[in-house]
C-alpha cells in the first residue's frame, strides 16, 4: 500500500462530496434521496475499505461482520417501515 | 476495536432509522427545516473531516514507515481539523439558538410538529456525534504525546491504528449525517 493510494482515494472523496452538494441543488425529486444515499454509501465504501484497508484484511469472520451488521440494520428498517407504512 | 466500532455503527443506525420514520411521515416539514441549515459550513465540515481521515491515515503509514517525525506532524494535523470541525459547529449551533431555534424554546415550539422533529434529531445527533469527534480529539493527542516519547513506533503502532479506525468512523457517521440534513430538501 502506497501513501498515494490514499491521496488517491481522498481526491475520489473530494469529488463526490461536490457531486452531492452540486446534485441537491438540482430538483431530481423522490430520484435526489436515493442517488444521495448512494454517493453517501459509495463514500463509506471508500474509507472502509482503504482507509480503514478493510480491503486488505483476511479472514472469513472479518469480512462477514459488516455485512452482518448491514443486513441487521436493514431489516431493523424494513420492519420500522413496514410497521410505519400500514398503520 | 472493530466490534466497539460495528456497536457504534448500530447506535447510530438506530437514530438514522428514528430520522427516516419521522421523515417520512412529514416530509413537507423536514423539506423546509433542511432548507434554514447552512449548507455551506456543512460542506466545509465534509471537506475537513474527510482530510482528517487522510491525513490520520498517512500518519498511520508513515509511522510503520519508521518515521516518526512525518507521522506526528499528520497527527497534528489530524487534531487540528478535528477542533477546527467543532469550532464550525459551534458557530452553526450559536447562529441556531441566536435564532430562537433550540430544543423547547417557544420560536420552535409555535412551529409545526414535524419542524420540531427536525431541529430535535438535528440536535441531538450532530451532538452526538460531536461528543464523538470531542473524544477522538482527545484520544489522538494522546497517541500524538505517546509518538513524540516514543512508545509508538514501528514495532508498537496498534493503539494509533485503532484510534485512527475510530476516528474514520466518525467520519463515516458524518458523512451520511450530512447529506440527510444539510442536502436532502
Amino acid at each position: 500500500m502506497k501513501y498515494k493510494t490514499y491521496v488517491w482515494v481522498w481526491v475520489g472523496l473530494v469529488i463526490l462530496t461536490g457531486l452531492t452538494v452540486s446534485m441537491a441543488g438540482m430538483n431530481l425529486g423522490r430520484l435526489s434521496i436515493a442517488m444521495v444515499l448512494a454517493i453517501a454509501a459509495i463514500k463509506s465504501g471508500l474509507v472502509l475499505g482503504y482507509f480503514m484497508h478493510l480491503r486488505y484484511e483476511t479472514g472469513l469472520l472479518f469480512k462477514l461482520m459488516i455485512p452482518i451488521v448491514l443486513a441487521a440494520l436493514t431489516i431493523f428498517i424494513g420492519l420500522t417501515f413496514t410497521d410505519i407504512a400500514f398503520r | 476495536m472493530w466490534l466497539f466500532l460495528l456497536s457504534e455503527i448500530l447506535l447510530f443506525g438506530g437514530l438514522f432509522i428514528l430520522y427516516s420514520s419521522y421523515r417520512y411521515k412529514n416530509p413537507l416539514d423536514f423539506h423546509l427545516a433542511a432548507w434554514e441549515l447552512n449548507r455551506a459550513l456543512g460542506t466545509i465540515n465534509t471537506l475537513i473531516l474527510i482530510t482528517s481521515s487522510l491525513f490520520v491515515a498517512l500518519s498511520i503509514f508513515f509511522v510503520r514507515k519508521g518515521n516518526r517525525q512525518l507521522s506526528s506532524l499528520f497527527l497534528f494535523a489530524t487534531i487540528f481539523l478535528g477542533v477546527l470541525f467543532l469550532g464550525i459547529k459551534y458557530v452553526e449551533w450559536t447562529a441556531k439558538i441566536g435564532h430562537g431555534l433550540y430544543p423547547n424554546s417557544p420560536r420552535l415550539l409555535g412551529r409545526s410538529n414535524g419542524e420540531i422533529l427536525f431541529f430535535g434529531l438535528y440536535y441531538s445527533m450532530t451532538g452526538l456525534h460531536g461528543l464523538h469527534v470531542l473524544v477522538g480529539i482527545f484520544i489522538l493527542s494522546v497517541m500524538l504525546i505517546l509518538t513524540i516519547k516514543g512508545k509508538i513506533d514501528e514495532k508498537h503502532f496498534i493503539p494509533l491504528e485503532n484510534s485512527g479506525l475510530y476516528w474514520h468512523l466518525v467520519d463515516i457517521i458524518w458523512i451520511f449525517l450530512f447529506p440527510l440534513f444539510y442536502l436532502i430538501t
